[in-house]
């Protein structure tokens, strides 16, 4: 059967129909920050629901795999300290990092993968498959990455963690409501800004409204895609991120009034190329290929070097840090990693000048990631261990190219570099932007409970400002878990107003009514895309930005309410683009306030031209008022001593868990 | 002339078949459609047969149907023509790609 003929609706059509819960704590988004928080929540005893757009077992952008278990400074094999690292991560991106968050990532990764391996995961080469292996710990088994003296990257076998992770939150008794698509923060009766009383969403397959109020909610749905390019046609498998995470949450959050940091922060984009290859599938050297050997078409070897220039002859050298230098983060130099960063904290790398030195001849292109020379622990670790465990690397890469015959021992995969790109990326054009799909990015602002200015309102994962990676979404999962529990101790309901929700129905069903001029979901994306590429690309200044802002306010005003769509699947996508287009808002309201450039935000400004001058090193914070946007600053650091302040915090957290996570055995 | 019949059909997205379905091994247990997060399988009408692939542009290659699938062969990956990758035999320089 074609899927072009015309089939009924697999499903029960409900629009409309309402079903209610209860929870203490809400968690919106069942990915990895989501489960995790879930999980901590409900060992200390509280009644906790999440809600999930997709199905909790795959869904996120870590649903499919994990190799790197990023910043453990906690593990016993680590060099560096919790505060040494989180510090050198945050002033790595010139302060615009998340410190509270990282700083949580930094000292409890380790314990967190503890839980994770009493779940039933696998975290230590318990197989001895990598015995004698440079980069593992021979009595406890650890593998790790990057840096082999400081060892605070674990390698971990992560394609399974979030089967085993949304088992445990079943055990827990975790209410797990899947396929229901998260619209609406709900606030004491209804009143903008005040404190969180529940959620409200729409079942993906059969259209029925889902409301829970709860004491505590937990927001944790990643972060905005698809505001600057949107293509639907030819994107396949170099699709990096899955279509379900767009920003929801940072809509949500930002209509009852959270604070919002770091919007401005857009990047060309690595990803957005439909004209690219799989991710992780294609040879280069760095992230999950690190540190692969990179031969030209005649088999000579591209020279590594480590940050002083210093020409490195063996593989194992590319791991370990430079004379004078005390560690190093990643390495493998650095097509695919957004901001140059500092020097002192620069790992080894392919010479910076390959490309010119292809140019001249000294090299011919094309160039092959080599893992045949490589010692055969090293490429095993990368084939097959990182490839494989790596995100949505198990099946569309290790699987797929092996039953094609690829064999890493016998065959070189090609480079695309500098026929078509470096690395994994592609040469974009400047207005191909993207806001989260990969680095730090801009996010909800929170304290030290991981929570907004929303009483109630937590956050977790990619969510956050200035925050990435699995572990870091695990670590603050967990951590806000707790915190969110205990602020639901205690505490009534706050009370949901009938007239929210009746206004909400509206809103949320209005693409059903048949419209003679309708537009489609992805016409609306690519209409928003296009405003933003114009009046928000890389060149900007006052007039182009709020001609941005005029021409997102026309298309929400007049093309918004010709949005279409004549089922649940295609309701859910057209509200979504409904909040890539608030999120393409709050960006260019972000973008309009900053005056001055920014080097690693990678912001310019004609009209400002100055880079990074010292008045406007400091975070530029937005929230929706009553009336209009509001603006305010927090300086850099402003989360002040980290260690001070986690350490009371995650010694109450642990004192609040009533129950152990479930060992798998 | 021989022909497949004529019909009035709009083009297909492209990519348009992210996977394929081994109809000999896939049992129609629709545990694929379960699992993926992007939702874009639809069960067959009738009990048994192959899931539909609705929205295959909304596919993003995770893989998960086929990890999760418990009858192996069932489901396979279908990576786009322009997105397979090449590579060569360092020994005998012989030069391949993904088939
Ligand atoms: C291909 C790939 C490979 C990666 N590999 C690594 C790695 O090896 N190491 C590493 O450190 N990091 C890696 N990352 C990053 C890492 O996966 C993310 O940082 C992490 O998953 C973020 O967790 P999160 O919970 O914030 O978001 P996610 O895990 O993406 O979860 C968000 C969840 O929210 C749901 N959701 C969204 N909107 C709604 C809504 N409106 N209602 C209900 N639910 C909603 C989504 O369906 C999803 O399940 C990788 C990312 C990708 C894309």
């Amino acid at each position: 059967m074609s899927h072009f003929d015309s089939l009924p609706w697999p499903y029960p059509i409900k629009y409309g129909e309402q079903t209610n819960y209860d929870a203490d704590v809400l968690v919106l988004g069942g990915g990895i920050a989501g489960v995790w928080a879930a999980i901590t929540a409900a060992r200390t005893g509280a009644r906790v629901a999440i809600m999930e757009k997709g199905d909790t077992r795959r869904s996120g952008a870590g649903g499919t795999g994990c190799d790197h278990w990023q910043w453990a400074a906690d593990n016993p094999g680590s060099g560096v300290t919790p505060n040494e690292l989180s510090n050198a991560l945050v002033a790595n991106h010139g302060g615009w990092r998340n410190g509270m968050s990282t700083y949580i990532q930094c000292a409890s990764g380790y314990e967190t993968l503890l839980e994770l391996e009493a779940m039933g995961a696998k975290v230590r080469d318990v197989d001895d498959e990598f015995a004698g292996a440079p980069f593992r710990d021979e009595k406890t088994k650890l593998l790790y990455a990057y840096d082999y003296d400081n060892r605070f990257v674990i390698r971990v076998w992560g394609a399974n963690f979030k089967p085993l992770l949304r088992m445990e939150c079943l055990r827990r008794g975790v209410q797990i409501v899947d396929r229901v698509n998260a619209t609406t923060l709900l606030t004491e009766n209804g009143r903008h800004g005040a404190r969180i009383a529940g959620a409200a969403g729409v079942n993906t397959r059969t259209g029925a409204y889902v409301v829970v109020r709860a004491k505590a909610v937990v927001l944790a749905t990643n972060r905005p895609q698809r505001v600057f390019t949107f293509s639907s046609e030819h994107r396949g498998v170099t699709a990096f991120r899955g279509a379900s995470n767009v920003g929801n949450g940072h809509a949500m959050a930002w209509r009852i009034g959270a604070e919002f940091t770091m919007m401005e922060k857009t990047i060309r984009s690595p990803f957005a190329s439909p004209y690219s290859y799989p991710p992780y599938g294609s040879g280069n050297a760095i992230n999950t290929w690190y540190p692969c050997t990179i031969v030209d078409a005649n088999g000579k070897e591209a020279p590594w070097v480590d940050v002083n220039g210093k020409v490195l002859t063996t593989v194992e050298e590319r791991c370990h840090p430079a004379e004078g230098q005390k560690f190093f983060i990643m390495g493998g130099g650095n097509a695919s990693q957004p901001h140059p960063g500092l020097k002192q904290y620069g790992g080894p790398r392919l010479i910076p000048d390959l490309e010119d030195r292809m140019m001249r001849g000294e090299f011919t292109p094309p160039f092959y990631a080599d893992m045949t020379s490589m010692p055969d622990y090293e490429r095993r670790a990368i084939w097959g261990l990182m490839v494989g465990q790596e995100g949505r690397t198990r099946i569309p890469v290790l699987q797929t190219y092996s039953e094609g015959g690829f064999d890493p021992a016998r065959d070189m995969l090609q480079t695309y570099d500098f026929i078509r790109g470096h690395g994994m990326r592609e040469p974009v054009a400047p207005q191909e932007r993207t806001f989260g799909e990969i680095g730090v990015s801009g996010g909800m602002m929170v304290d030290w409970d991981m929570m907004s200015n929303i009483p109630g309102l937590f956050g977790a994962g990619d969510l956050l400002f200035g925050a990435q990676d699995h572990s870091h979404a695990a670590t603050t999962g967990r951590y806000v878990g707790a915190r969110a529990a205990l602020h639901a101790q205690g505490k009534d309901f706050a009370g949901i107003s009938e007239e929210q929700i009746v206004r909400d129905k509206e809103r949320v069903y209005a693409p059903l009514t048949a419209k003679p001029d309708s537009l489609d979901w992805k016409e609306l994306n690519a209409g928003v895309a296009r405003v933003m590429q114009n009046y928000c690309g890389e060149v900007k200044n006052a007039e182009l930005l709020s001609l941005g802002e005029m021409w997102l306010a026309d298309i929400a005003a007049n093309e918004v309410p010709r949005l279409a769509a004549d089922n649940p699947h295609k309701l859910m996508r057209a509200l979504d683009v409904a909040d890539i287009l608030t999120c393409a808002q709050m960006i260019v309201a972000a973008s309009q306030r900053r005056k001055a450039s920014s080097s690693t935000l990678h912001f310019s400004r004609l009209d400002y031209p100055d880079l990074d001058p010292p008045d406007w090193q400091k975070f530029l914070v937005i929230r929706k008022g009553e009336t209009d946007i509001e603006t305010s600053y927090r300086p850099h650091g402003f989360w002040g001593d980290l260690e001070a302040n986690y350490a009371p915090r995650a010694a109450e957290n642990r004192s609040a868990l009533r129950h152990k996570v479930s060992s798998a055995a | 002339m021989n022909h497949s019949p004529v019909l009035a059909t709009p083009n297909f997205p492209t990519p348009g078949r992210p996977v394929i379905f081994d109809p000999d091994v896939c049992n129609g247990c629709n545990l694929c459609i379960v699992v993926c997060p992007e939702d874009v399988f639809i069960p067959h009408p009738t009990k048994g047969g192959l899931p539909i692939i609705l929205f295959p542009e909304e596919c993003y290659y995770c893989g998960a149907c086929v990890d999760d699938c418990n009858r192996k062969g069932a489901i396979r990956l279908n990576h786009p023509l322009q997105q397979r990758v090449r590579w060569k035999n360092k020994k005998t320089n012989e030069h391949s790609r993904l088939r």
